[in-house]
């Protein structure tokens, strides 16, 4: 079995902290992503700015093990990008895939029959779907639908959870409830790496943010240094509106 | 024109009053069609997820190979079929010519490649929405295709019933292979080209009248299925 027993994960080593190096992927002789050296501590929130086509969603899968680098080194917590590393991690997506199952056999297809229905109704709850155990999952609006997606992540009591854009193009209640939801993981230990390009949403959650522009990381730093004083050219015109590609 | 009408009351008659010849017939085409079907699931399934989910070399080849099968003459399947269970051939000593198992294995062949190839299109897709996640979740390949069978299970149904429907209507297998031979191989298709060619129209018509029935519950069934599955929000 594929599951480590709740009890024995503070025994598995950690991931954090991230060391990337170098890395860089190039398809068709296109530069996506060039040359990102990035350092992630222990915990928090960490969200990556940056303009569309920047690179976010590709650093993301490759720092997941979804797309392999071009060249470059990716190590958590010394680890390579194991399966067992991999593992330890999960991804939410801008569009949740959801299984065509109830909302219900959605959460058990990671939880697999393990301390089963308790478990399954803790993370409903948690999410605000308890009262949608047995309906089809894709009938869920599109807010509930990322809840579930989010519980399901978190069903697999990842270390680090990775998020890409996942409020893009929900109703703004839906977004708080699910950025609520993403800070109670980061309070209970989840170490958070959340793709946005919502200013409002990086301001309220972000520790830190990484701002990339063009595949490539233009700055790094405290949440409350890059708005105020951003280092670059760059930042200063995306925060102000003026980059927008 | 005047026997027509005449022979569709009498094929009326026949078919109302569950004449036992007749559901003999009708019940060994059921049997070894839907037999045919089980066994056509059973080997294309796995095959058609398998080439839904992976690529190597000569999978290209495969797939046109495939898809080149699906449109075997099922007479030209017949012959295959017979020349190797006829007594002179590598299987004969096996003595299943002129039996509903012979039948059974001729559709099977006919209509493996059909559901190998259909499948292989359903599963490619969800496989093409699901496989990010997937490999986010670090699933592996058998609890992949077994997620795929499951979430594809209506489509798939569509699927089955599309094999049973070439099946059931088919007649130049079953002829070849099974000989037409009265209580023991004979079903719908090839009784009605028997009767026909002796004349017998009504009961003719009369299988020919459950044939179109069949082919029509199947259609309904596949319209059925969508509607469900669309109902249910799997689509
Ligand atoms: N598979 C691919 N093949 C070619 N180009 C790609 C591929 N995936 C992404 N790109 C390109 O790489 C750039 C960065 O993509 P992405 O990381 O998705 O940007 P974003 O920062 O908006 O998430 C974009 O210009 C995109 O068009
Ligand atoms: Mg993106």
């Amino acid at each position: 079995m594929r599951e480590v027993a709740p009890d024995l994960r503070g025994a598995t080593p950690a991931l954090l902290p991230l060391r990337a190096r170098g890395l860089t992927l190039e398809i068709g002789g296109k530069r996506l992503v060039d040359g990102i050296d990035l350092d992630l501590g222990g915990d928090g929130i960490t969200v990556v700015l940056g303009p569309n086509g920047a690179g976010k969603s590709l650093l993301l899968r490759m720092l997941h093990g979804l797309i392999q680098p071009t060249a470059g080194e990716i190590h958590w917590g010394g680890h390579p990008l194991t399966t067992d590393v991999r593992r330890r991690q999960a991804l939410v997506f801008q569009k949740p895939v959801l299984l065509r199952r109830s909302v219900a056999a959605n959460l058990d297809f990671v939880l697999r029959g393990r301390d089963g229905s308790a478990r399954r109704r803790a993370l409903l709850d948690h999410v605000g779907l308890g009262g949608h155990a047995a309906q089809p999952a894709r009938q869920l609006s599109g807010g509930e639908q990322q809840r579930l997606a989010l519980a399901r992540a978190l069903a697999t009591e990842p270390q680090v959870l990775f998020l890409d854009e996942p409020t893009a193009s929900l109703d703004p209640a839906s977004v708080l409830k699910i950025e609520e939801i993403v800070r109670g993981a980061a309070a209970h230990g989840a170490r958070i790496i959340l793709v946005s390009h919502d200013l409002g949403q990086a301001r309220r959650l972000a520790d830190e943010v990484v701002f990339l522009a063009n595949g490539r990381l233009v700055e790094h730093g405290p949440a409350a240094r890059f708005f105020d004083n951003p280092a670059s050219g760059a930042a200063r015109d995306y925060l102000a509106g003026r980059l927008v590609v | 024109m005047q026997d027509m009408g005449e022979a569709l009351q009498l094929a009326l008659a026949l078919v109302l009053s569950g004449d036992p010849d007749l559901l003999e017939i009708v019940g060994l085409s059921l049997q070894v069609s839907l037999t045919a079907t089980a066994v056509a699931l059973l080997l294309g399934l796995p095959i058609g997820a398998l080439l839904a989910i992976t690529r190597f070399r000569g999978r290209d080849a495969v797939l046109v190979v495939v898809n080149a099968l699906m449109g075997l003459p099922p007479v030209v399947v017949g012959l295959l079929v017979y020349l190797h269970l006829s007594r002179a051939g590598p299987l004969g000593f096996l003595g299943l010519l002129y039996t509903p198992t012979a039948m059974v294995i001729a559709q099977t062949i006919l209509i493996t490649p059909i559901v190998t190839a259909l499948s292989r299109q359903v599963l490619e897709d969800l496989h093409a929405e699901y496989d990010e996640q997937f490999r986010s979740l670090c699933l592996s390949r058998i609890e992949t295709i077994r997620a795929l069978l499951w979430d594809g299970r209506y489509a798939l149904l569509t699927v089955a019933l599309a094999g049973f429907g070439r099946a059931v209507a088919e007649v130049g297998a079953v002829i070849v292979v099974g000989g037409n031979i009265d209580h023991l191989t004979r079903v719908m298709t090839t009784a009605i080209a028997l009767e026909t060619a002796k004349g017998d129209l009504a009961l003719a018509l009369g299988l020919g009248l459950i044939l179109m029935a069949i082919a029509l519950g199947v259609n309904a069934m596949v319209q059925a299925v969508r509607l469900t599955a669309t109902r249910a929000a799997h689509a």
